[in-house]
């Protein structure tokens, strides 16, 4: 099971990955049908569009992965810094991808289902909507994951179920060596169902480098209703692809938040919705915060495929030091898609001469009664600014953050829980103080 | 309060301000006149501690310290306050907030504990009345989408919330229309005082037919060259100020 991810890596996939999965694997047959997408599809390259700022090749032959990593013991002690103060809520913590139900809280079995995906594989949910979502077709790192996941966290929300507490999901990664792991999860809103969601990231691999290339589906069927935050605060020796997947029906409700935070080396969301039912409402909201030098690349999609709906796109960034950024917001009007309102907005702060983003809104509208706007910014730190808040006897630290939190204020203020606020609010402000 | 003696201060390596000489004392209302480019705007940069000029000879003493020695910040805190020709526009900073953290961090230098929100909430109402400040731009983002008159208003509620020692007003006049220029200089008149000072520059004398100076000063060229009364101030503004360049030369 152990294979470098360098050219004979590839070579090896290309090959057929054979030993990869055993022909028992239940998922056998999907599994040899993603790793023929991933042959077709191929590894992207500068060439390839979707990839032509960020060089993943590099990343991925920068050393020798292996492919497979179990769950190392992580203790309460280890596990306790990545808990957000004050915050009354649920807890699944994963190790490497492998959920830890000893180190979990997990609610009651009476409106939820939250089991590893592994154990899924017979449920209803999964056999509906595994692997389905039209956006990962084209991807070659979700075949990738498709063909080579170990596990993942499978979520089941009953219908009419109303969560009462956040659902905080910790991803803790603890490595003997450089991997390069698949984490795959599958989550189900049924009809009328409503909750809240809370990633974030532990890591506790000290040399050894954690490359994390997860897919994570979504479903909200009718009415239903998910807040969803992602908080990418990994460590140095870590990079991330993350595609969330995202499928809305009619009357659904989805807010999602993603927070890119230092420090990890490269982060790349491609985060994608696809509008299958008309009354949606989508918010696809982000805050990177860049420093060292940091590659946060940020890749959405909004899918409008039927009439009457609306969706609002806002992506803020703060780039220090040398950090570079990525963002390509994508979205798709179909010619059916009549009375749709989908607003995009990029703005950035540079607070270093050598920070840089590449900002491109991709507008494709073939309905011709529909509301849509985009919009771009880059800014600097004004020295004026500052200097006028001096003046009043603000002090240059206190200046800075004053600014910095009122620009990603728009983002920050639609938190809707107050102690997952002031934890970002305070991840912010240290960010800025170093 | 402020004493200025022999002042040089340069911008890029070039010399604008060229020995200036000022003394202004508790309670005294000083006025700067003097044409486009001749120093006056820069004075009051260097007196806040703007960090593109260099100051190469002289000193500054406010009320017992070195000025010259004191951040942006420390300058405020010790009581000095620049109200700006063009006010800055902060968008998500609250005026409200910024107020709030501003008067913290000065009451914090002076080792005194946060106001009270209720306390706050009275002296910010009292203030607005003062310069008839509209309430509902408190909670607006500083300065932004604000009219001349608003921000320059503005300038003053600060002014009259941090309650400094001494206020410099750098061309708060101008692109003021007259009713805007007699709320401003009526909430200045009610907060002279003998504790507080005001160095009050201005391109125009009618802003000093509002707020009467004690003494007038007009700089030219980078130095002082002359000092007078509020009448000087008529004068100039019946000969104008080209009479100063043969007056520079007998200097």
């Amino acid at each position: 099971m152990t294979s470098d991810i360098t050219t004979p890596f590839y070579q090896y996939i290309l090959d057929g990955g054979n030993g990869l999965t055993p022909k028992e694997d239940v998922l056998y047959g999907v599994r040899q049908d993603a790793l023929a997408r991933f042959r077709t599809l191929g590894l992207p390259d500068l060439k390839t569009e979707a990839w032509r700022y960020t060089n993943i090749q590099r990343v991925l032959k920068e050393q020798p992965f292996v492919l497979q990593q179990q769950a190392l013991p992580v203790t309460a002690a280890q596990l306790a810094p990545a808990f957000i103060p004050e915050l009354s809520c649920y807890r699944a913590v994963l190790v490497n991808g492998h959920l830890q139900p000893e180190l979990s809280e997990l609610p009651a079995a009476k409106d939820i289902t939250i089991t590893k995906l592994s154990e899924a594989t017979q449920q209803k949910g999964f056999k509906t909507f595994f692997d389905k979502h039209p956006h990962l077709a084209d991807q070659p790192f979700a075949a990738l994951n498709t063909a080579l996941f170990a596990d993942g966290l499978f979520i089941e929300l009953k219908a009419n179920a109303v969560l009462d507490k956040p659902l905080h999901i910790i991803h803790v990664y603890t490595l003997t060596q450089h991997a390069f792991l698949q984490p795959r999860h599958l989550w189900i809103a049924h009809p009328h169902a409503s909750a809240t969601v809370i990633e974030s990231t532990l890591g506790l691999h000290n040399d050894a480098v954690a490359f994390v290339n997860s897919v994570n589906e979504v479903v909200l069927e009718e009415n239903a209703e998910l807040w969803h935050y992602n908080i990418q605060n990994a460590v140095q020796n870590s990079r991330h692809i993350n595609q969330t997947a995202a499928r809305q029906e009619t009357y659904s409700r989805y807010h999602h938040y993603n927070f890119a935070l230092p420090q990890a080396t490269m982060i790349r969301n491609n985060t994608s919705v696809a509008l299958t039912g008309s009354y949606t409402e989508t918010d696809l909201h982000g805050l990177y915060l860049a420093n060292g030098n940091q590659h946060v690349d940020n890749h959405t999609f909004v899918d409008h495929l039927v009439p009457h709906c609306n969706s609002n796109e806002l992506y803020k960034g703060v780039l220090l030091d040398t950090a570079n950024s990525v963002f390509t917001g994508r979205i798709h009007v179909h010619q059916d898609a009549q009375k749709t309102n989908a607003f995009q907005q990029n703005n950035n702060l540079l607070l270093s001469e050598k920070a840089t983003i590449n900002s491109q809104p991709q507008l494709e509208i073939y309905a011709d009664d529909v509301k849509c706007s985009h919009g771009f910014t880059v800014g600097q730190f004004s020295d004026e600014s500052l200097f006028y808040l001096r003046t009043r006897g603000i002090g240059a630290e206190a200046a800075k953050h004053l600014l910095v939190n009122a620009f990603a204020f728009d983002i920050t203020d639609q938190v809707h829980i107050p102690a997952l606020q002031h934890y970002l609010t305070e991840e912010i402000r240290t960010v800025i103080s170093n | 309060m402020l004493t200025i003696k022999n002042l040089h201060a340069e911008v890029d390596g070039k010399e604008i301000l060229k020995g200036i000489d000022l003394e202004i004392r508790k309670g005294e209302v000083h006025a700067i006149m003097g044409p486009n480019g001749s120093g006056k705007s820069s004075l009051a940069s260097v007196l806040a501690g703007r960090e593109n000029y260099t100051v190469t000879q002289g000193e500054v003493n406010f009320d017992g310290k070195d000025l010259l020695e004191l951040s942006p910040e420390d300058r405020a805190r010790e009581g000095m306050f620049l109200a700006f020709q063009y006010p800055v526009e902060i968008p998500g900073v609250s005026n409200i907030n910024f107020l709030k953290t501003a008067l913290n961090e000065i009451r914090a230098y002076k080792g005194l504990p946060a106001m009270e929100a209720k306390e706050f909430l009275k002296l910010t109402k009292e203030k607005q009345q003062l310069v008839e400040f509209n309430a509902n731009l408190m909670n607006r983002s500083l300065n932004e989408g604000f009219s001349g008159g608003e921000k320059k208003r503005n300038e003053i509620l600060q002014l009259a919330m941090l309650d400094p020692k001494l206020g410099i007003l750098d061309e708060t006049d101008s692109g003021l229309d007259i009713d805007a220029l007699r709320i401003v200089a009526g909430g200045v008149n009610k907060l002279r005082g003998p504790e507080k000072s005001f160095l009050v520059i201005t391109h125009y004398q009618r802003l000093l037919d509002y707020i009467v100076p004690d003494f007038v000063h007009v700089l030219y060229n980078g130095r002082i060259v002359k000092t007078g009364t509020k009448e000087l101030a008529l004068e100039l503004e019946e000969k104008g100020y080209d009479w100063l360049k043969e007056a520079e030369v007998h200097v």
